[in-house]
């Protein structure tokens, strides 16, 4: 009898926790609302938007010159900077600034069996500077900087309109095609350092943001004005930087948006054409057929 | 129809010689030229056809992507950014089936509620109704299988979730449920070798449907199809060949269709999906919101209606199972409504009351998709207990009963009188 209590209790116990696994993670997202980011607009976005190439290369800039000292690019080579659709820069320039990163390649076995530490070629990814995700959280105080390659499509901005408003805010989206959150929410956490309130009691070497899901940050705000010299004229502000480094990362992520939005208005309009032309087809056979 | 005899004659020496030998063509030519429709089928009736096209969409989609994919759990996030980046035309492939499976779901389930509205379900077409439910298994399991391939976070904890459903199975029987939870995963948890089964599976379940498909199509062409009077095909005079009448109203209908898919494709190949799963699978980090795609959402809201209580009865540690439970029958219910439903008159058309059932039952299910994505919590819970509630009472409420209590509207004694007016009833097209 005691065998079955003890059994039944730790089945009441496994379904408890069987259900709290269900519920937990949404009670979390219950108080925890991201505050509502704004959305910008950009060259990019809609049915129609394209990269601007100026603003890749301010983008990859603003990465070069401040994130890279932490954050890797691993699933974009050095060749993709020099291909239609990104920033398109001259493939010498690419080869030399490959050569140059900082962060070199592992290579080998050499013929002595030996690994070995290589520049960069066109053909290789950008790496960050730590070789692996222990190394990184050594050097960063136990926090990891995460690789960017796809942090504009991994990232998105929340939304909790009421329920009434939601079937039109959805249709319009779709509509509009509204993809943009995610280099609307780098912005806004580039842009969102701000001090805490006086309630909030930071933890230490945590920062506070605006934007970041919890509000406390481990990454120290990264830009500031005139840190980065643009030379096209652009004015050094945080707000452009921000900008154009969430255009850059938008195309990281994204990288044949270009070719697929160009591709697109061809099939859509290919469609339109053959789906009337099919009408009136349909049409004319069923003429003499009531219906 | 059944008793239909061929009207196929070869012309060419080449088309005799096949004839006498494998008919195949005779049996196409039965089947989808001269097969007699009828003549007041409205665009509704096209989505059969859409849902072809899916199928074979997604078939070849796939086998492409699975020329470049690898199902193991420290290469599978990485081929999927290979296919997109590196591949030819990789992004394009993968925005087809990734965006394809949820038009697949659009089409079925439009086709589904225009066989509950037309009373499709009812005989003789009980069978054709039921491969159909099966149909629908066999898409929801391929679906999820294929979610999972990506090996995204959503991927990673959505299978996480589903398939410790089945532990909920321990209420009745001690280590039942755990045991069929490890045997699915090939483990003490969801690992790479549960990916690697989960991409056998959803490579081989297409296969299956197709199958499936085949005897969905047979029973059709063996039963006729439905129309939007529900009425029985009377003469020859009702009935159009298939081609070239139906087949160019299913084109329309076909190609209207694809300009929603290409919207998607190239213009919001994310919009349907979860950011979430941009990030790779992490068995250390439990994401904020863990939500099912979309076409799982009402299902979904079912399974977490079932809470501690339901509606103020306590449920007690049986809540999970309950769920569970519950959430397969929703489906499963859809199998009985040819005997759930007693009313004679197949179309909602002429059915007054029945009506309003349809579309509170429409309402209801696109109000539980909503909730399915809200937080099982306060308000929504309770939302969610209500409309499950009312999801039930479509079938097991509405069906039996409005057929007993309803007086139907005077039904057209034919197809023609519908179509041509009293008038005419008796003149040929």
């Amino acid at each position: 009898m005691t065998i079955m209590k003890s059994r039944l209790a730790a089945l009441a116990l496994a379904a408890s926790i069987g259900g709290l696994s269900l519920s937990a993670p949404a009670i979390a997202a219950g108080d925890a609302h991201a505050p509502e980011l704004p959305r910008l607009s950009w060259v990019f976005g809609g049915f129609t938007g394209q990269f601007d190439k100026a603003q890749l290369q301010r983008g990859f800039q603003v990465y070069k010159e401040v994130c890279a000292a932490c954050h890797g690019l691993n699933r974009v080579n050095f060749r993709n900077l020099v291909q239609p659709g990104g920033p398109e820069f001259p493939e010498e320039a690419v080869k030399a600034l490959a050569a140059e990163w900082p962060n070199q390649i592992s290579d080998g076995p050499n013929d002595e069996g030996k690994m070995f530490d290589r520049p960069a070629r066109l053909s290789d990814p950008m790496r960050g500077p730590y070789k692996n995700d222990k190394e990184a959280r050594a050097a960063q105080n136990g926090a990891l900087p995460p690789d960017l390659s796809l942090m504009a499509k991994a990232r998105s901005v929340e939304r909790n309109p009421s329920w009434w408003t939601h079937p039109f805010l959805m249709l319009g989206d779709i509509f509009k095609s509204y993809q943009e959150g995610g280099p609307d929410y780098l912005t806004a956490l580039l842009t969102g350092y701000v001090d805490p309130p006086a309630t909030v009691k930071l933890n230490d070497g945590m920062y506070y943001n605006n934007a970041f899901p919890g509000h406390q940050l481990a990454m120290p705000p990264p830009l500031s004005e005139g840190n980065i010299a643009y030379a096209d004229g652009t004015k050094p502000t945080v707000e452009n930087y921000s900008k154009d480094v969430s255009a850059f990362l938008a195309w990281t992520a994204d990288p044949t948006l270009n070719q697929r939005k160009r591709i697109g208005w061809q099939v859509m309009l290919y469609l339109l054409v053959t789906t009337v032309l099919l009408y009136l087809g349909k049409r004319r056979i069923w003429a003499n057929v009531k219906h | 129809m059944s008793g239909h005899t061929s009207s196929y004659e070869p012309t060419s020496r080449w088309g005799k010689w096949w004839d006498e030998r494998l008919p195949i063509a005779r049996l196409m030519h039965s089947s989808f030229v001269a097969f007699p429709t009828p003549r007041n089928l409205n665009y509704l009736w096209t989505f059969g056809g859409i849902l072809m096209f899916c199928l074979v969409a997604q078939i070849i989609t796939g086998v492409m992507l699975a020329m470049h994919y690898q199902p193991s759990d420290t290469a599978a996030f990485n081929s999927i950014e290979h296919i997109r980046r590196d591949v030819n035309f990789g992004w394009l492939i993968r925005s087809m089936h990734a965006v394809g499976a949820s038009m697949f779901f659009i089409a079925v389930y439009i086709h589904i509620f225009r066989g509950l509205y037309y009373g499709s379900y009812k005989a003789p077409r009980e069978v054709l109704w039921i491969l159909g439910v099966i149909i629908l298994l066999v898409m929801m399991a391929t679906a999820f299988l294929g979610y999972t391939l990506p090996w995204g976070q959503m991927s990673f904890w959505g299978v996480t979730v589903i398939t410790n459903l089945f532990s909920a199975l321990d209420t009745l029987w001690a280590g039942l449920g755990t045991s069929i939870v490890e045997w699915l995963w090939g483990g003490y948890s969801v690992s790479g070798v549960t990916l690697n089964r989960f991409f056998s599976l959803h490579y081989l379940l297409p296969f299956v449907l197709t199958g499936v498909v085949i005897l969905h199509v047979w029973a059709l062409h063996v039963a006729g199809q439905n129309n939007p009077t529900g009425l029985d095909l009377k003469d020859e005079s009702e009935s159009v060949p298939m081609h070239p009448y139906a087949t160019s109203k299913d084109l329309v209908g076909m190609f209207a269709f694809l300009i929603l898919f290409a919207w998607f494709v190239f213009f919001l190949p994310d919009y349907l999906g979860h950011a979430d799963n941009y990030n790779e699978a992490n068995p250390l980090v439990t994401p904020p919101h863990i939500v099912p795609e979309w076409y799982f959402l009402p299902f979904y809201a079912i399974l977490r209606a079932f809470t501690g209580s339901f509606l103020g009865l306590p449920l007690g540690s049986y809540a999970k199972l309950l769920g569970v439970l519950a959430m397969f029958a929703s489906i499963a219910v859809l199998a009985f409504a040819p005997w759930l439903d007693t009313s004679r008159v197949r179309s909602a058309k002429y059915r007054p009351l029945f009506k309003w059932a349809f579309w509170t039952f429409a309402f209801t299910c696109v109000a539980l998709g909503y909730l399915g994505a809200k937080p099982a919590e306060g308000i929504y819970t309770t939302m969610s207990q209500i409309f499950t509630v009312l999801y039930f009472a479509y079938f097991l409420v509405a069906m039996p009963v409005l057929g007993l209590i309803e007086t139907p509207n005077k039904l057209p004694r034919s197809i023609n009188e519908a179509v041509l007016g009293p008038d005419a009833a008796t003149a040929t097209r």
